[in-house]
């Protein structure tokens, strides 16, 4: 079943293409990697499937239901800011920079939403939270404010606060690029548990070695749009298009 | 050249942990001592010289701190400061999101009252609103061109007091809007997007993610514009609202002890603004939760059951 997709996307910024008919569809389960060089449009793809973009054509889907928008008499019709945001409650975001809000501590982070949007009680987030806390460990951490953690549990804690929400599909975008490289296992190791888990995943990262290890299919991007897609362990060893075969060249 | 590194080499590290190092010693600012010598002699002096001024009357000060009058003029003033704030923040908060909002009557609109109000002096605007009925001497409810379903002369709706009022809400909130428009925007964008991909509306984002972490940036400002206002409503002695200073001039003018009262009313702004420093403190911690790296890492000021 298909959880997300996008059909034949386009974003322009200042009549620049960033996106030009971009399609990409997850099924429940699979977790999916988006490689491609800087530029390639790979965090706008991801931001476009959240609505924190809005698209010139095309249109996002989840589980089917249009995002954004309603069609009535052959046309897209906007949605309410507020229904958009209901919308968007199934769809886990996480973060190159974590965003996480510094004046909560790590609880009342992953019980914000939970709380406000959900309408849950505060001692049912909290059992919850507490839960998520320990698949990313740091159930020791709770009352700890942001600022106070490295970089890497900020990272776990927002992946943590996304859950929280249980979204149908989680996004990441490069979660592992603004940290020292001695703390992108411990993220890593978080994601891929989610993965086994059966979690529904788009990873942005540079990280081949995590395409390799937990993707099922990996796609590739180059100027805004998908250059070639497949199963992880051909695309990464046995690429057919030559840009594809040029930048893994280079990172691998 | 790798000799004589060789050499030093061997030369310096054996001997190094020979030699005890010696505790550094303790300067002496010698000018540094001169001047605050000398600034306490001028203070002392001022203090002194103050204290035996017969002018000054200590007793007559003594005597009419507390008296009834004074402290009828104190809690004017404190309610006309407080009522003005409130209304003021309320009013900047609306004015500062119309200035950012994408729509260009709603920005538009928020700029021309900031330059307006910000660009009158207080005192006209207070002598104007004391005046107001001069402008409008009716005000009446209903549609135009119909027999009004409601209407009253403005000077019974407005007696001095709330055309007081009107004007420190209006000239305050024009101030405060740019504060609190810039500390809106000082929130990074990522805060909101994050917020966002939670799937929380706009109002909540602003409710409980943006406006906390910009309050946060906005109290010191804010403190700073409070306690200016408290003072500035001093101006209503003009209109013959008797606040402190006007029940202070009014006493002086029948017993002619103008230096004695003037530091009766000199003592309770300086007793008022030193609470709403204390004041400041408090909410700067209460806001600041999480931001210092170190000593904040359990939870901080008063947030034990949340
Ligand atoms: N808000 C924006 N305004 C204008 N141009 C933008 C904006 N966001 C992205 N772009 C442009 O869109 C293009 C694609 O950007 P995007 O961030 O999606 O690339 P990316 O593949 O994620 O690259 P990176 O690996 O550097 O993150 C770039 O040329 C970028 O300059
Ligand atoms: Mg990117």
């Amino acid at each position: 079943m298909t959880v997300i997709e996008a059909r034949s996307i386009s974003k322009q910024f200042h009549h620049h293409t960033v996106l030009d008919n971009v399609s990409l569809s997850v099924a429940k389960g699979e977790t999916v990697c988006l490689l491609g060089p800087s530029g390639a449009g790979k965090s706008t793809l991801l931001r476009c499937l959240n609505l924190l973009e809005p698209l010139e054509a095309g249109a996002v889907f989840l589980e089917g239901e249009l995002l954004g928008f309603r069609e009535q008499h052959g046309k897209l019709y906007a949605l309410s800011k507020r229904k958009i945001a209901r919308q968007r409650q199934h769809i886990g975001m996480v973060f190159q920079h974590f965003n996480l809000f510094p004046h909560m501590t790590v609880l009342e982070n992953v019980i914000e939403a939970p709380v406000g949007v959900l309408k849950q009680s505060k001692l049912e987030a909290k059992r919850h939270a507490t839960e998520l806390l320990d698949l990313v460990g740091l159930s020791d951490k709770a009352h700890a404010y942001p600022a106070s953690l490295s970089g890497g549990q900020q990272q776990r804690v927002a992946i943590a606060r996304s859950l929280a929400m249980r979204p149908k599909v989680m996004l990441f975008d490069e979660p592992t690029s603004a940290l020292d490289p001695e703390l992108v296992s411990e993220v890593l190791e978080a994601m891929k548990k989610l993965a086994l888990e059966g979690m529904t995943m788009v990873v942005v990262t540079h990280e081949m070695g995590f395409a390799r290890e937990v993707a099922d299919r990996v796609v590739f991007m180059a100027d805004g749009a998908v250059v070639e897609e497949g199963p992880a362990r051909e695309m990464l060893t046995n690429p057919k298009v030559d840009r594809t075969k040029d930048f893994l060249a280079r990172v691998l | 050249m790798s000799y004589v590194i060789g050499v030093t080499q061997e030369e310096s590290v054996p001997k190094a942990p020979l030699r005890e190092i010696p505790p550094i010693a303790r300067q002496f600012h010698v000018w540094r001592l001169i001047g605050a010598a000398v600034t306490l002699l001028i203070a002392g002096s001022i203090i002194l010289s103050l204290s035996q001024n017969e002018a000054l009357n200590w007793p007559v000060i003594q005597e009419f701190m507390f008296q009834e009058r004074v402290v009828a003029g104190l809690r004017l003033t404190l309610e006309l400061t407080v009522i003005s704030m409130i209304g003021a923040l309320i009013l900047a908060t609306i004015i500062a999101n119309m200035r950012l909002s994408p729509n260009v009557v709603l920005r538009s609109i928020s700029w021309a009252f900031v330059w307006f109000f910000r660009g009158i002096p207080l005192l006209v605007l207070l002598v104007l609103m004391f005046n107001v009925s001069l402008l409008y001497p009716e005000v009446s409810v209903g549609l135009p061109g119909q027999t009004p379903i409601w209407s009253a002369s403005s000077g019974d709706l407005l007696n001095p007091f709330w055309a007081a009022v009107v004007a420190f809400v209006l000239h305050q909130s024009a101030y405060t809007s740019e504060v609190i428009r810039t500390s809106i925007r000082a929130v990074p964008k990522g805060q909101i997007e994050a917020a966002e991909s939670l799937g929380m509306t706009h109002l909540r984002t602003l409710q409980r993610i943006v406006l906390p972490q910009a309050l946060r940036i906005a109290i010191p400002p804010i403190a700073n514009d409070a306690i200016n206002l408290l003072k500035a409503t001093s101006l209503v002695a003009f209109i013959a609202v008797s606040d402190l200073l006007y029940s202070v001039q009014q006493i002086y003018a029948s017993n002619y002890q103008i230096v004695p009262l003037l530091v009766v009313a000199a003592l309770w702004y300086l007793i008022i603004v030193s609470i709403m420093s204390v004041g400041q403190w408090a909410l700067e911690r209460r806001f600041g939760r999480g931001t210092a790296r170190l000593g904040t890492t359990v939870k901080a000021a008063g947030g034990k059951n949340r």
